[in-house]
């Protein structure tokens, strides 16, 4: 776990170091807005910092990343090929909405609508056997639905209603 | 000394608890009631003992004895007293006692309570709750000890983590753990029934205002968590599906769909099995919980309690699942109900759509919590899911879960016919077009939002024509409307307080949908005087101070006028914290709250050298106070369905009787 997460933040500055130095510094130039960074950097997961995505970071490694997103704007990027950029220096794991391949394809996409469809079928499937059953073994039609309505069911039809069925039974028990 | 004294409290606590066990064991087996009788004052003792132990280690860290490595990582000499106290459950050692505590609280008072004709779950009640109390006991004694000593006696210690310092953690761990440790008390009565082959449904009955309880206090820990997030941790946000987050949701959605299946089995006595399952899944996800939140198993936020304990908390799991299952499968026959469905238009059918929609939405919520572990196993690689893939997954099923919410109340039991449906849903879909329509016409164009709030409308109509229903036909009898009204809930607190609830759900819908689909953001760099425009607001940033507080704290705080359409309305002051001394930045927000939004804004960034000017991030958060309100409605509808009926007992006995009558028969 902690070597784990080490080797991860030597690779993350690395990574940081080697994309600052390879764009020479056309930031100065650069006249995007905060506002246009920020909406590519909420897709990106700060790759240091647990959960936190870029936009919102309050550390310096954060405030660095996010100079690196505004000068690929200003080199012309797309903010596609920006998140294309961290996900390739850092994984897709960085990415708020991962990309469609590999596992995350897999475990993301299909396996939720597989399990859903199946679910449905199986539950359905359930449900009819259960009424099956019920319909080919018919039983005594219990107390509540046969007395208690028509008890005080008169003419009134919204007394027909079970639970105010009950409210007008318990209110004559007084 | 008090460290002593405490841990030899905690020390006690354990002996009892392993007493409690084997007396239970031994008194059940030998037919002793009295050993029975011992085990139980013994599961009641531990929590003076634990309440000692604790009371020991807030008393260390209000004295602030150093020496003792606990205190000495989360408090400090400049700390203010309530913060002491609180940092209790500040770090993993000291929130392990905690939970203990609150654990054998509600042990106690679930033991002490009058057993009558459920004494012969009481030995094997006692002995599942004791052996998760002896686990989790083990830990704080033997692995995060929270009065372990260090070498030297360092002269100040390193302060409560600045996240936790706000009012809203002070409440909700707490909360949260009573929420968690709340839902042992169900399963420790489930678990006894299946081992006394008492599967009626009185363990239902009895734990149901625990259970009740329990996810009472876990949907506030959830509410206020979120509040939390809102105010301290300067995203603009409450909810951001951080695994920690989801570890509590998930109980939650089992429990959720625990308390509804119930009602199948409390009026039809089917689905025996399934409810049992429902429990042991709900106490399974607990202790998972738990688990990735103390093992950090899956990083977050929330890591702070990172520690060794991982492999104990797995081999519990293991162990427990294995019980569980091994119960379930020798009274499997037992089990057995003999399910009956007339109708797929049925209130029951209704409550198994409920139950299907709420597991299809926890399996996915599970299936995305744990997919970086699955990454990380298959491709060596870390994965990650944003809030974006949970929202495109989730957002059909909770649609159409707050539909089934408005139309479920309208079955009947057994059958119900279609065209009864329609009839009582037709006017009331089409008044809930009308609001869209009118929404539609002020120049709403997103179809996400509009149906939404068509689904909200709706569900929200037939939830207060079922009140005005059955306030109607009291009213008939001649009650005024008042008294028709309160007589109602007060006669049927569960069903009522449950249609509060669903009030509160349905209005944090409201406010969700708002402000997930219109939130508004802008950040800039403003000069002193300059003016930022967001929605019909303006921002003027008019100057920074900064100036020294509490303890190490220094404050850096802008302020900013705020103006609507042009108006002067209030000054808003925004600032960042730093705790000088560990060099955490906290960003703490400050908002003009209305009815319609919050204009909620951050201070991003200000240095001394250049300093008539600073970097604001400003948010328009539509309907945000509606998703706080609707969570004051939900608990206070939990507390209605949830208080003490003394007419429910006197119901009980007689359904008890009329059973042992029909059984003669």
């Amino acid at each position: 776990m902690k070597t784990y997460r080490l080797r991860f933040v030597i690779v993350a500055i690395l990574g940081l170091a080697l994309g600052l130095t390879a764009v020479p510094a056309l930031a100065q130039d650069g006249v995007v807005s905060d506002d246009a960074v920020n909406a590519v950097a909420k897709d990106i997961y700060c790759p240091v910092c647990e959960n936190t995505p870029l936009d919102v970071c309050p550390t310096q490694a954060c405030a660095d990343w996010r100079d690196l997103i505004r000068t690929q704007l200003s080199e012309g990027k797309s903010p596609q090929e920006v998140r294309e950029y961290f996900a390739q220096i850092y994984g897709d794991g960085v990415l708020a909405n991962p990309p469609r391949r590999g596992l995350s394809l897999i475990v993301l996409w299909i396996l939720p609508v597989v399990l859903l469809l199946v679910g449905v079928l199986l539950f359905s499937r359930y449900l009819s056997d259960l009424r099956a059953q019920t319909a080919s073994a018919p039983r005594a039609v219990t107390v509540m639905t046969a007395s208690a309505p028509t008890a005080v069911a008169k003419s009134d039809p919204a007394a027909r209603d079970d639970y105010v069925a009950r409210v007008e039974q318990e209110l004559q028990k007084g | 000394m008090i460290a002593d004294f405490g841990y030899t409290a905690l020390l006690f606590a354990f002996a009892v608890a392993i007493y409690a066990v084997g007396a239970a064991w031994y008194g059940r087996r030998q037919n002793k009631p009295a050993w029975v009788e011992s085990a139980r004052n013994a599961t009641i003792l531990t929590f003076p003992l634990l309440a000692l132990a604790s009371g020991a280690l807030v008393y260390l860290l209000v004295t602030g004895d150093f020496s003792i490595n606990y205190v000495w990582q989360v408090s400090s000499r400049g700390m203010p007293t309530y913060l002491k106290v609180t940092s209790l459950w500040g770090g993993q050692a000291g929130s392990l006692l905690f939970w203990n505590l609150l654990l054998a609280a509600f042990t106690a008072t679930a033991m002490a309570r009058k057993w009558q004709e459920d004494k012969p779950l009481m030995p094997y009640a006692i002995i599942v709750a004791s052996f998760t109390q002896i686990f989790f006991l083990g830990i704080s004694a033997f692995v995060e000890n929270p009065f372990a000593r260090l070498p030297f006696t360092p002269p100040d210690g390193n302060g409560l983590n600045p996240l936790l310092r706000h009012p809203g953690m002070i409440i909700h761990p707490p909360m949260l753990y009573l929420g968690f440790v709340g839902f042992t008390i169900p399963y420790a009565f489930a678990m006894a029934a299946l081992m006394a082959n008492r599967l009626d449904d009185r363990w239902i009955q009895t734990t149901r205002r625990w259970t009740l309880v329990a996810w009472l206090f876990l949907s506030l820990g959830l509410i206020l968590g979120g509040r939390w997030a809102y105010d301290v941790l300067g995203w603009g946000g409450y909810w951001a599906w951080d695994p920690v987050e989801n570890a509590s949701l998930m109980p939650w959605l089992a429990g959720t769909a625990f308390l509804h299946s119930v009602m199948i089995q409390e009026k039809r006595n089917i689905f025996k099995r399934w409810n049992v399952f429902l429990v042991v899944l709900t106490y399974s996800l607990v202790i998972l919980g738990t688990f990735i939140v103390r093992s950090g198993v899956i990083s977050s936020v929330h890591s702070f309690a990172q520690s060794a304990i991982g492999p104990l908390f797995f081999g519990f799991i293991v162990i427990m699942f294995i019980f569980s299952a091994y119960w379930m499968t020798v009274r499997r026959e037992a089990l057995v109900s003999e399910n009956h469905l007339d109708s797929f238009l049925s209130r029951e059918a209704a409550f198994l759509y409920n139950n299907f929609l709420f597991l299809a939405i926890l399996a996915i919520v599970f299936l995305f919590t744990y997919y970086p572990i699955f990454s990380e196993l298959f491709t060596g690689e870390k994965g990650f899911v944003g809030p974006p893939v949970y929202e495109r997954a989730l957002a059909p099923l909770f649609a159409v879960l707050l539909v089934l919410m408005g139309v479920a109340p309208l079955t009947m039991w057994y059958r119900t016919t279609l065209k009864r449906l329609e009839l009582a849903a037709r006017w009331p879909a089409l008044a809930a077009l009308l609001v869209i329509v009118a929404l539609f016409a002020l120049g709403m164009r997103s179809w996400g939002a509009l149906l939404g709030f068509w689904i909200v409308a709706f569900s929200t109509i037939l939830t207060l024509i079922e009140f005005w229903k059955g306030t109607r036909a009291r009213m008939r009898k001649g009650e005024a409307p008042w008294t028709a009204y309160a007589n109602l809930m007060a006669r049927n607190r569960r069903r009522y307080g449950g249609y509060w609830i669903h009030l509160g759900v349905l209005v944090m819908a409201f406010g969700i949908i708002g402000t997930e689909i219109f939130q508004q953001e802008t950040q800039i760099r403003l000069q002193t005087g300059e003016r930022v425009a967001l929605g019909y607001y303006e921002a003027e940033f008019k100057g920074v101070s900064r100036f020294p507080g509490p303890d190490d704290l220094l404050i850096t705080e802008a302020q900013v006028d705020v103006y609507q359409n042009g108006r002067f309305v209030t000054t808003l002051t925004p600032r960042t914290e730093l705790y000088t001394r560990t060099g955490q930045p906290m960003t703490i927000p400050s908002a003009r709250s209305t009815v319609a939004e919050d204009f909620y804004i951050l201070l991003i960034n200000w240095e001394p050298t250049t300093a008539n000017a600073a970097t604001l991030r400003l948010y328009l958060n539509p309907l945000i106070n509606w998703v706080w309100a609707g969570g004051f409605v939900f608990v206070l509808g939990t507390l209605i369905a949830a208080w003490p009926d003394p007419r429910d007992e006197k119901v009980r006995v007689a359904r008890q009787e009329r059973l042992v009558v029909s059984a003669a028969d």
